[in-house]
């Protein structure tokens, strides 16, 4: 008990020191501004919360679980194709056609970012989650995929329709490039050479003003559908849309035909990722994963698998780009810092990495909540931020039992099938 | 007959130390060999040169083709090789070259036939271990990007016929009840039989298996002699082993080779081993006197 | 080629150089002892420039006048802070990591990244900060000259390479004359067996965080008293930079760290000097991808074998 006590203070203590002058003493111009009484509910914060969870663990074994699940190599798998039950599934449909009908335009402006978000989550969760690849870089198939849009309007005229494949292809393009000799390296350094690649492509963004307008940005058209156009007049020389089924104008058609459309991009994407998981490709990413050195051995190129999954998670990346230039209408370099890929970072990571539905759960998780929490959206990052510490220290496989494909064995007919071998002990 | 194996003139250096020292040695169609030495006399590294992890420093490791015509197949050319100026005006050699450098390495070996398993078991922990038998048929299954997403025929045939096989083998191992558990939750024993039949499910004609014994106590350990001799005798599959254990290295082997400070000093049946004063001094001569003779 | 010109991109190469190596460090050590890049590293730098800022007002505000006292102070504060921010960090988001998997380490420390410079953001607000200037003065080489003709160095700048030499010099002594120096090599050779030995490797790794961490604070320091400003973002660019410092030199090397940061500073300053300053750091993460490309192993590196 005293030792719990004793090393309960000597953490307030420390925690003490370490908030004393940031938080204690706030800088303003050359001179402090004294907070003196921050830094000591901080610590008292620490004292108490250290105290109740070692004492919390050591009597109810709270903590045991999640501490259990940690040092255990392998989860234990609970073996089954069901994903989430179909009644979910449907339910999960049902509301994604209903939201915008029901919530109305604000809920719509949100859902469409949220959709955006999980797309790149799922993009991203292919190569950090499947293939275990970490990627820091991945905003920058996103600028890629947005850019290809933009400019490519600017200079040709391209049309949303075509810059959709074109992005992906583009942004794919730059991931093989790029991929193809770091990917053969340890794998830390793949983390640095995204992150610094991530940063070259801002930042030539932003400094080759005579192409890319620079911090000033490219602004870019709403797509249209059809050659129907979603303005008041038609500017792209199509016809605008209401008029074509003469209703009255409303800017809620735009909105409307992003989110559906964004909608089926993201289901196709979902039910590509379920079937990927159970394909040769996929099997070869996981594999790849958990034993490079195993997967050589048994004939696979890891350098060429790795490709793969970098890059479809880097086309992903290009299509979710080219949307979200769509959706602001602008784009510019701020959008594409490495926060950006953090941010999808953390969505993959909370998502429990692999998990769809994890991801599906975070990126709406980590869009609608900051929307609801206004107020408290300075301590947004810092929250994510500890929730990946957290998760990682806790739960670094995720928050979900992982599921894994079920293979009915054949009962008959196995090719040159050889006896058991206790039966050849046997006999003899 | 032709050797399967031929390895000439093998040697290995790490910096400055010489871990590998001219080693020859064959390796007959269908025979079991044995890989012996006392530890660190560099077997593990013979291996991870053979099986192409590591890029041998001199020497050659040639593999009969399945046609078996003369010089058959460099499995150090399949690792990539250095460009020599000499390319420049041979642009088939260069392009051949530049192509190994990009794309070579061990799994180019595993695809000529030459199969391994792992001193320390390296299994794939978190997938099944269907799914642990079914990347080792990576390249015997469809694995088209656009004919899995949409599910083709060829598709489902051949994930059939991988599955059926993997079944085949699970069975060969006594493993079949336990298809659908993680791999890393497997016993011990259990896994270094999956990893076996992981190795086989590559279809090898060379399967090389590092202290496969490691860990198993006396009647696992006879099992296993049983087992591979079955493996030789009804699939013709070659074996080349790295074993501790001399009661099982003298029972299942036709031929043994020893190692000794990377250097070979013996080869030979295990009756002409047994007898050898070199092998006796450096090596058996201590296992004799813990194992109570041989 | 102007030789003034030359010369005073040289200057400035040096010492941007040496802050790099001494943030460098910190990296190169913590990979060499467990194999982990430290990514929350260049917020560490960070802290140590706001406590930095924070020690001189406060030495101010109880009126303190003498420059060396002040420096001295505010050097032992800041270090000592700093480098308890270092520890806490790998207590809390790395040592239960010890024994998970490849990703995780990495992970939580973007996690810490992240949660660092919020915190300062926070508490200290999102805007601008400064130091007053401390140690004015120049010289001119030559002395005399006139015009544009005239290397110039600051006393501040010469002040940083003393610094920075007289730092990684006592770190030298420290691992190669100390008994603690000794079991930091032992545990880099081999963490298990010097653990065999009875050297507490936990507390070893502890004491490299803590040394790269004092070894940020210095530089944190010299570089706020030189530029004079800074906000919440800075660590993140510097740690790029010496990230890639600590690769050119061949991470896990302690002078391979110093030498590269002294190769990127004088590569960057010779760039934004005579090819282009808006792409000098397009430059330098370039060089980081080349160098982890086609020579992973740096100049001072020793190549990894892959065990197999």
């Amino acid at each position: 008990m005293s030792s719990r006590v004793s090393r309960a203070l000597r953490v307030a203590v420390v925690a003490l020191l370490l908030f004393a002058p940031i938080t204690g003493l706030v800088l303003s111009g050359y001179q402090l501004s004294i907070h003196w009484q921050r830094p000591l509910w901080l610590a008292a914060a620490v004292l108490v919360g250290y105290f109740t969870l070692s004492w919390l663990m050591q009597h109810l074994g709270w903590l045991d679980r999640f501490a259990a699940s940690r040092s255990a190599v392998q989860p234990t798998a609970t073996i089954g194709l069901s994903g989430p039950r179909p009644v979910w599934i449907g339910a999960a449909i049902l509301f994604a056609l209903l939201l915008p009908f029901v919530l109305g335009k604000y809920a719509v402006s949100v859902a469409i970012l949220a959709l955006i978000y999980l797309l790149l989550g799922l993009g991203l969760n292919i190569v950090v989650g499947l293939a275990g690849l970490l990627d820091l870089g991945f905003v920058a198939f996103y600028a890629v995929g947005a850019y290809t849009y933009a400019l490519g309007y600017h200079y040709f005229h391209l049309s949303f329709w075509l810059a959709l494949p074109l992005g992906a292809l583009l942004a794919a393009l730059f991931g093989m490039i790029l991929g193809f000799p770091v990917l053969r390296l340890h794998g830390d350094y793949l983390a640095i050479v995204t992150l610094g690649f991530g940063e070259i492509i801002r930042l030539v963004l932003n400094n080759w003003v005579s192409v890319t307008g620079g911090p000033n940005g490219v602004s870019v058209p709403f797509p249209t559908l059809l050659g129907l156009e979603f303005n008041r007049k038609a500017k792209q020389g199509g016809v605008p849309i209401h008029e074509f089924f003469a209703v009255e104008y409303s800017s809620d058609h735009r909105s409307l035909f992003l989110y559906f459309l964004l909608l089926i991009v993201v289901a196709l994407l979902i039910l590509m990722v379920i079937r990927l998981k159970r394909m040769p490709i996929g099997r070869a990413w996981e594999a790849l994963r958990e034993n490079e050195v195993a997967c050589r051995s048994l004939g696979i190129h890891h350098v060429t698998v790795k490709l793969s999954a970098f890059g479809l998670g880097a086309m992903v990346g290009g299509v979710g780009g080219v949307f979200f230039a769509a959706l602001q209408g602008f784009v510019n370099p701020t959008s594409f810092t490495f926060f950006e890929s953090a941010y999808i970072l953390a969505i993959v990571v909370l998502g429990g990495m692999g998990s769809t539905t994890g991801v599906i759960g975070a990126a709406l998780l980590l869009t609608v909540l900051p929307e609801l929490l206004r107020d408290f959206s300075d301590y947004r990052v810092l929250s994510v931020g500890i929730a990946m510490v957290l998760m990682m220290v806790w739960r670094p496989r995720g928050l979900r039992q992982r599921r894994r494909p079920f293979f009915v064995i054949p009962a008959q007919d196995l090719p040159k099938a050889p006896v058991a071998v206790s039966q050849g002990v046997a006999e003899q | 007959m032709m050797p399967l194996l031929t390895v000439h003139g093998l040697s290995m250096r790490f910096g400055g130390v010489t871990a590998l020292h001219q080693v020859d040695f064959t390796v007959q169609p269908g025979s079991i060999t044995a890989l012996i030495g006392p530890n660190g006399a560099g077997k593990t590294t013979v291996f991870n040169c053979v099986t192409g992890f590591y890029r041998a420093s001199s020497g050659t490791i040639h593999l009969q083709d399945e046609y078996q015509q003369a010089e058959g197949i460099d499995l150090l050319a399949l690792l990539g090789e250095p460009l020599q100026w000499s390319d420049l005006w041979q642009p088939h050699r260069l392009s051949q070259r530049l192509y190994y450098k990009m794309f070579g390495g061990p799994h180019l070996v595993n695809r000529v036939g030459v199969a391994r398993t792992f001193q320390n078991i390296r299994l794939f922990n978190e997938l099944t271990v269907m799914e642990n038998l079914l990347v080792a048929q990576h390249n015997q299954v469809d694995s088209g990007l656009l004919s899995g997403l949409l599910s083709s025929r060829r598709f489902r045939a051949y994930e059939q016929a991988a599955v059926a096989r993997a079944s085949a083998w699970l069975r060969f191992f006594d493993l079949l009840p336990e298809a659908n558990r993680l791999a890393g939750e497997l016993p011990y024993g259990y896994q270094r039989r999956l990893e076996m039949a992981r190795a086989l499910c590559t279809q090898p004609r060379l399967l090389c298996l590092d202290e496969p014994a490691a860990g198993l106590n006396p009647n696992e350990t006879k099992a296993l002699s049983q087992l591979i001799l079955t493996l030789r005798e009804r699939f013709a599959i070659t074996i080349l082993l790295i074993e501790h254990d001399m009661g099982m290295v003298m029972d299942i082997s036709d031929h043994l080779v020893v190692l000794e400070h990377g250097e070979v000093i013996a080869r030979g049946k295990p009756e002409q081993i047994q007898q050898d004063p070199r092998v006796l001094a450096a090596y058996l001569g201590t296992q004799t006197a813990e194992k109570g003779g041989l | 080629m102007d030789i003034y010109i030359v010369g005073q991109q040289l200057v400035n190469g040096l010492v941007l150089g040496s802050t790099y190596g001494l943030i460098a460090v910190g990296y190169t050590m913590v990979y060499g002892i467990i194999g982990m890049i430290n990514f929350a590293h260049g917020e560490i730098y960070m802290i140590s420039a706001y406590l930095t800022a924070i020690f001189l007002a406060l030495a101010s505000y109880f009126g303190l006048q003498s420059v060396p006292v002040v420096l001295l102070l505010v050097l032992f504060a800041t270090v000592f802070l700093t480098a308890l921010y270092g520890w806490s960090v790998e207590q809390i988001a790395y040592r239960p990591l010890r024994h998970s998997n490849r990703l995780a380490p990495l992970i939580s420390a973007i996690g810490i990244s992240l949660i660092l410079q919020n915190y300062i953001r926070i508490s200290q607000g999102a805007r601008n900060q400064g130091v007053p200037p401390v140690l004015d003065g120049v010289w001119r080489i030559p002395s005399s000259a006139i015009d544009q003709h005239f290397i110039q160095i600051t006393y501040l700048q010469s002040l940083i390479v003393v610094t920075a030499l007289a730092s990684m010099a006592l770190l030298t002594w420290i691992i190669h004359r100390t008994a603690l120096g000794r079991a930091c090599r032992a545990t880099q050779q081999d963490r298990i067996m010097a653990n065999l030995l009875g050297v507490d490797t936990d507390r070893i790794i502890s004491v490299v965080f803590v040394m790269g961490a004092a070894m940020a604070a210095v530089a944190g320091m010299l570089v706020t008293l030189n530029y004079g400003s800074f906000d919440f973002y800075i660590g993140f660019l510097m740690g790029i930079k010496a990230f890639t410092a600590a690769v050119l030199g061949g991470i896990g090397s302690l002078p391979g760290a110093m030498l590269g940061g002294v190769v990127l500073g004088l590569a960057e300053s010779f760039f934004a000097g005579f090819v282009n300053s808006d792409y000098k750091d397009v430059f330098a993460f370039s060089l980081l991808i080349l160098f982890l490309i086609f020579r992973p192993s740096g100049f001072l590196g020793v190549p990894e074998v892959e065990k197999v």
